[in-house]
């Protein structure tokens, strides 16, 4: 395991002393294999070997924030996987989804999840929103050496903020970038090859302060437009019954939709297409 | 070098053991025991420093003597909880895991360093059921006791056991085996033994809930304290006090990938988990 472990069968000091609240950089000390970042690729560009992800959406809304991912990864023209989830909550609070390779993705939401869960425990308090997306913006820039080399992941950070600095900006949204740039959005936003189509219809449909059923409408509406355009992004499939993954984070913490509210929205949208299919 | 005299190994010891004791003996006390819900940890602490806390889903952490000595027992059982549930998974931490490893660490400080850590610390582990509910107790020097469902450690911790011996029921609700644990801190360090009535302030408590899924820590203070220590069943949620990190319950559809996955002992499968069952809350979600 780590370096350090002495006969004694003591744990070893990186355990014992003061050291850090972070749990990342932690590891970087006692497991540095354990870290998405850390390990050596072969040379050259290794895009088609992992399955990716696509178009996750986030709003604000009037209590919160609601995210929503499709369910499709695909490797190459291959699907991959017709029902991965690729929206987590990262905590009590908050929201993440992953775009790019969808194993690396799936391992950063995973870290970040200990990573906040570890701080409160030793600090005894939650992190701020706005630590968590720097921390998570940190871990992104981590990853930049694997993004060179074609296993990009780009999450989306969203949550409902404890002490807002505006009372009415309760729910927050944060993007970022291969190399670790942290930035916010006010509205929506939206990550992945699909996100361009799913902009174009929020940018027409969203209104500031809109309600969170009108909010969860419009993802899967959204949705459903970067699946008409784009090949890696999965519509909702009626005969499976597996439709987007739809998260809300509100003041009373965070909520995933139950298969049944989901299907009856995706039903919903799909039987408005049927009448007009630009929707 | 100055001419050194010969003491004996067995001195050394019984004197550092003599060190180690005194100072936990300094200190208040603090007691954790089962009931019906779960496990309940209280320390009489007039500080805002913590000596309870949450090291992983089900297991909660105790500990009397040296603030700075247990305090990094407290954090590397944290770090070593976290780890190993990242690199396997959540249900892979046990109490037991965590209280070996601090076993190993006291006992190697105990015997290699010039000053042994003056702490005692309780590991618990919530179960399903109160027969399943672990607690163990590492000494100053690594030594390990399972106990049978309370233990006290500090200042005149023999005293505090046999109180809790007496009264100790493991299916008691929480506003009983929290007066207990009242009645046993307060019944030694009153002048001239007279038993004290310990205050909200004067205590730090914390539950690990056996219904909550997920992460069962949760702290009880402020109002919702004290209106316990008075006596009440039930708290409603507009009345309690204000609460550090104060995450709500978990919701009951969690994806499976998820750092607070579901807890699949089926332990309160039928319990409405939006409803406080003890009508309180508190931080660690």
């Amino acid at each position: 395991m780590a370096p350090g472990f002495d006969p004694s069968g003591r744990l070893p000091d990186i355990f014992t002393n003061a050291g850090t609240s972070s749990f990342t950089q932690f590891l970087t000390h006692a497991a540095p294999e354990l870290l998405p970042g850390r390990r050596p690729l072969p040379p050259g560009l290794s895009v088609d070997v992992a399955p990716h992800g696509t178009t996750i959406v986030a709003m604000a809304t009037a209590e919160g924030v609601v995210m929503a991912g499709d369910r499709r990864a695909t490797m190459g023209n291959l699907i991959a996987s017709r029902d991965i989830e690729k929206v987590h909550p990262a905590d009590a609070y908050s929201l993440i989804g992953i775009a790019g390779t969808a194993g690396i993705g799936i391992e950063l939401m995973r870290l970040f999840q200990v990573e906040l869960e570890h701080y409160e425990k030793i600090e005894g308090i939650m992190l701020s929103l706005d630590g968590k997306a720097n921390r998570l913006a940190g871990m992104v820039r981590g990853n930049l050496g694997a993004a060179m080399q074609g296993l990009a992941v780009v999450p989306l950070f969203a949550g409902f903020d404890l002490a807002p600095s505006d009372p009415a900006r309760v729910g927050r949204i944060f993007s970022f970038d291969v190399a670790g740039g942290l930035y916010e959005e006010t509205g929506f936003d939206a990550i992945g090859s699909g996100s361009v189509f799913a902009k174009s219809a929020l940018k027409k449909r969203y209104r500031p302060g809109v309600s969170t059923p009108d909010a969860i409408r419009l993802a899967v509406e959204a949705l459903y437009d970067a699946a008409d355009d784009d090949t890696a992004t999965g519509g909702p499939d009626l005969t499976r019954k597996i439709y987007p993954v739809v998260m809300t984070a509100t003041a009373q913490g965070t909520h995933r939709l139950a298969e049944e509210e989901i299907n009856a929205v995706a039903e919903q949208v799909v039987a408005g297409r049927m009448e007009n299919p630009g929707g | 070098m100055a001419m050194q005299f010969y003491a004996s190994p067995e001195q050394v010891q019984r004197d550092r053991s003599e060190y180690a004791r005194k100072g936990i003996a300094r200190g208040r006390s603090a007691v954790v025991l089962t009931y019906e819900g779960g496990i309940l940890l209280v320390a009489e602490n007039i500080t805002t420093l913590r000596k309870i806390s949450e090291i992983y889903d089900k297991i909660g952490f105790a500990a009397v003597g040296r603030y700075n000595e247990f305090e990094n027992l407290r954090r590397a059982g944290i770090r070593m909880a976290d780890l190993n549930g990242y690199s396997y998974d959540r249900r892979d931490v046990t109490g037991r895991g965590l209280a070996n490893a601090y076993t190993q660490t006291l006992g190697a400080i105990f015997s290699e360093t010039q000053k042994p850590y003056e702490v005692e610390v309780c590991v618990a582990q919530v179960g399903a059921s109160p027969d399943a509910d672990e607690l163990y107790r590492i000494t100053y020097d690594g030594s390990v006791m399972d106990e049978p469902g309370f233990m006290a450690m500090g200042g005149q911790a023999e005293a505090i056991s046999n109180v809790l011996r007496e009264r100790h029921d493991m299916s008691a609700t929480l506003t009983a085996a929290l007066a207990l644990a009242a009645q046993a801190l307060g019944s030694v360090g009153g002048e001239n033994g007279a038993p004290r009535k310990l205050e909200a302030k004067q205590l730090e408590v914390a539950v690990l809930d056996r219904r909550r899924k997920g992460r069962a820590f949760r702290r009880i203070a402020g109002a919702a304290l004290t209106t316990l220590l008075a006596g009440e069943k039930d708290v409603p949620e507009e009345k309690l006090g204000d609460v550090d990190a104060a995450p709500p319950s978990p919701g009951e559809a969690k994806p499976t990938v998820s750092a607070a996955s579901v807890n699949l002992e089926g332990a309160g499968a039928a319990e409405d988990p939006e409803a406080p069952r003890d009508g309180v809350d508190g931080d660690g979600s």
